[in-house]
């Protein structure tokens, strides 16, 4: 790992993925934004970190870029008198949001940034108050955020409106704002705000015990818990040294893979019912059911929460599970093709998906558009073809990349990637290891850090933990979880412009994007 | 069209081919039904709220409104307002930043004004607890009816809190808890 410019010295963390970390200096963090930025690199993750009275300040900011030998996770200390450090937005545009999160959480600043709007803080506590520093006291910090007036941005001019929709939204979904500025039906401009389903996931990490906290890891974005479970799971076997048997990893993949699967099966239907075709909703509602019913009999839990723990998986299948499963994916993957073939002659549902919500690729990579949404926009990233780990690097994934980047390209995206998933987990379920599915996990005397980095349904999940050693109980000192959705919500700003209004619970779905995963 | 029609013929019958478990889901209708009729005399009109969830209980909500448990065919719908809602099915622990959008919902809704709180969240602020960030169950926050525990509850498990909810009415005496 060598970022141009810089004389670093990386740790590479024993994680099955590339994943190196080094202690950087405000100079550093500087030219190291600059130089990621130029070799076409991504910010993956920015986060604070109050380590408390362990070093000197224990504030500190760290980043997470994706070049291409892995992640670079560079660590700033801040001062304890001024926690400041250089804004990396311009680079970056995605980090502006995590920037103010972190000014929310921990009082560090970064400083040249344009937007100093608080994010997370809806001013549910008390001003100067900062829930994940050290020493914050607890008990009194418990009011609720009153309502005051956001300051967004406003669009003037003649006949131009504004429609405020929510936090509760009209539908069965998470609660945000949106603030569209219109002309007409024509929307000019959507701001976002969110936050209002933070919850108080990291500082919550604190208070669990390291082999029990993959439970509240796979309750950080409930349809995406088998992503970050594994995450979890995979930071805390780096940061305990331990490896997984082949078994195990073969399992998790399946898991993940039938995750994968489940919210295709939604989303298809979703974004058919959106565009006003209700067979397709009661069509792939229906398989997705079925879907979610053998999960239930094969793994005991429809949505597969808490089957990824510590050292392994929670349950193992037999021979008749397998068949079962792999009989699914036959019947599934037939139903999949002729509906398919339903969505892509239909007239109707093609004129609403084509051309609508477009993001190109330029756009696309300036943003720093991630996951499914960035595939269909054409820039083809996936880690599991990209940094294959086991069981991926013994199975063929290729990034299923579509170039129109609109909501056709992003339904296809899905349509392609549903029915590679089924012949993934053929695969998997084919050449499943023998083996024990879970092996013990022995905690490190000494403090560690790990990172777990995983290819969810919507897109690259980041886990980076700091643990503690013996002396301090095995205490998590700090549990970051990363999003995808933190990245492809401002895109969605751009994706709508000059769309109207009415189209845009079809674009926002073919995105769709967490809140709570995003909100913490 | 000749295609959308051979693929409900062809799902219909495969839908039929699981009895054992979809007769006892229609039993278990058959009374939601009666006793919608009894107590509301008209189908049911739900308002959800997600007051701070992972999204886990939304995704077995919205399995309701799938051919298997094919809610809108008992009667009940899931509606955009609270001014035209029976009943308020709310998710999460309830997080600060929404507890006055959900104190507002419920002011919105008009009589029977019935809460069903879903999920472990819904019912003590489940993993989450109660935090600087969240106030804890939908308890702390409007009067709550019934609780559907699990994590997430599945959608039989749902069906069967609102049918509970509409077969009890709300209690007299069912007060306003103090603000946490």
């Amino acid at each position: 790992m060598r970022i141009p410019g810089l004389e670093l010295e990386f740790d590479r963390l024993p994680a099955p993925l590339p994943i190196w970390r080094a202690r950087v200096d405000a100079d550093a963090w500087q030219v190291a934004a600059r130089a990621v930025a130029a070799a076409g690199g991504r910010l993956v993750a920015l986060w604070g970190a109050d380590r408390g009275g362990r070093e000197a300040s224990g504030l500190a900011v760290c980043a997470a870029y994706a070049v291409a030998d892995g992640i670079a996770w560079l660590d700033l200390p801040l001062a304890a008198d001024r926690p400041a450090y250089p804004d990396v937005s311009a680079q970056f545009p995605c980090a502006a949001r995590m920037q103010r999160a972190a000014a929310d959480l921990l009082g560090i600043v970064a400083v040249g940034t344009r937007d100093t709007r608080p994010w997370l803080d809806h001013g549910a506590w008390p001003v100067g108050r900062f829930p994940l520093r050290e020493q914050e006291p607890e008990g009194e910090v418990g009011g609720r955020a009153p309502a005051v007036d956001y300051p967004f941005v406003r669009v003037a001019g003649d006949g131009v409106h504004e429609i405020p929709v929510g936090p509760v939204h009209a539908g069965v979904i998470e609660p945000g704002h949106f603030r569209f500025s219109i002309v007409g039906e024509k929307v000019l401009r959507l701001e976002e705000r969110l936050g209002y389903t933070h919850k108080g996931i990291e500082r919550r990490f604190t208070e669990l015990a390291p082999l029990e906290a993959h439970r509240l890891a796979g309750r950080v974005s409930g349809d995406s818990t088998v992503a970050y479970a594994w995450a979890y799971c995979m930071a805390l076997e780096t940061a305990a040294g331990c490896a997984i048997t082949q078994r195990a990893g073969w399992l998790r993949a399946l898991l993940l893979e039938r995750e994968r699967v489940a919210n295709h099966l939604g989303d298809l239907g979703a974004l058919g019912n959106d565009a006003a075709l209700t067979f397709g909703l009661a069509q792939f509602s229906r398989l997705r059911e079925d879907w979610l019913r053998a999960s239930k009999e094969v793994f005991g839990h429809r949505l597969m929460m808490d089957c990824v723990v510590p050292g392994g998986t929670a349950v193992d299948i037999d021979t008749a599970a397998a068949q079962r499963m792999r009989a699914d994916c036959q019947a599934t993957l037939i139903e999949v093709k002729a509906l398919r073939s339903i969505y892509d002659e239909h007239a109707g549902l093609q004129d609403r998906f084509m051309g609508t919500g477009q993001v190109c690729a330029e756009l696309a990579a300036e943003l720093g558009l991630t996951g499914l949404a960035a595939r269909a926009s054409g820039l083809g990233m996936d880690l599991r073809a990209d940094h294959p780990w086991a069981p991926y690097d013994t199975l063929p994934v290729t990034a299923a990349t579509q170039r129109g980047g609109d909501v056709a390209a992003r339904v296809a995206v899905r349509f392609v990637e549903l029915a590679d998933s089924l012949v993934l987990i053929r695969a998997l379920l084919a050449g499943l290891p023998e083996g024990e599915h879970r092996s013990a996990i022995s905690l490190p005397a000494g403090a560690t850090v790990g990172a777990g980095w995983i290819e969810g349904w919507r897109g690259e999940v980041f886990v980076a933990l700091e643990l503690d050693g013996v002396a301090q109980g095995h205490r998590i000192r700090r549990c970051h979880c990363h999003d995808p959705s933190w990245q492809n919500w401002p895109v969605l700003e751009h994706a709508v412009i000059g769309n109207i209004v009415p189209d845009f619970p079809l674009i926002n779905k073919s995105f769709n994007l967490s809140y709570s995963g995003h909100d913490l | 069209m000749w295609k959308i029609l051979r693929q409900i013929g062809r799902a219909g019958i495969r839908s039929e081919a699981t009895p054992g478990y979809d007769d006892a889901l229609r039993v278990e209708a058959e009374h939601i039904q009666r006793d919608l009729l009894a107590t509301l005399g008209r189908a049911l009109a739900i308002r959800h709220v997600d007051a701070g969830s992972c999204n886990g209980c939304e995704l077995e909500i919205h399995a309701l409104d799938n051919p298997y448990y094919n809610l809108e065919g008992l009667g009940i719908r899931f509606v955009a307002s609270p001014r035209h809602a029976d009943l308020l099915l709310v998710t999460g622990p309830v997080s600060r930043n929404m507890a006055l959008a959900l104190e507002r919902t419920y002011d919105a809704t008009p009589a029977p004004k019935l809460v069903v709180a879903v999920g472990d969240c819904g019912r003590d602020g489940g993993i989450f607890g109660t935090s600087y960030a969240t106030c804890g169950g939908v308890a702390s926050t409007v009067p709550v009816d019934i609780v559907v525990p699990g994590c997430p509850p599945a959608p039989i498990e749902i069906l069967r809190g609102i049918l509970t909810a509409v077969r009890r009415g709300r209690p007299a005496s069912n007060v306003p808890p103090q603000a946490p």
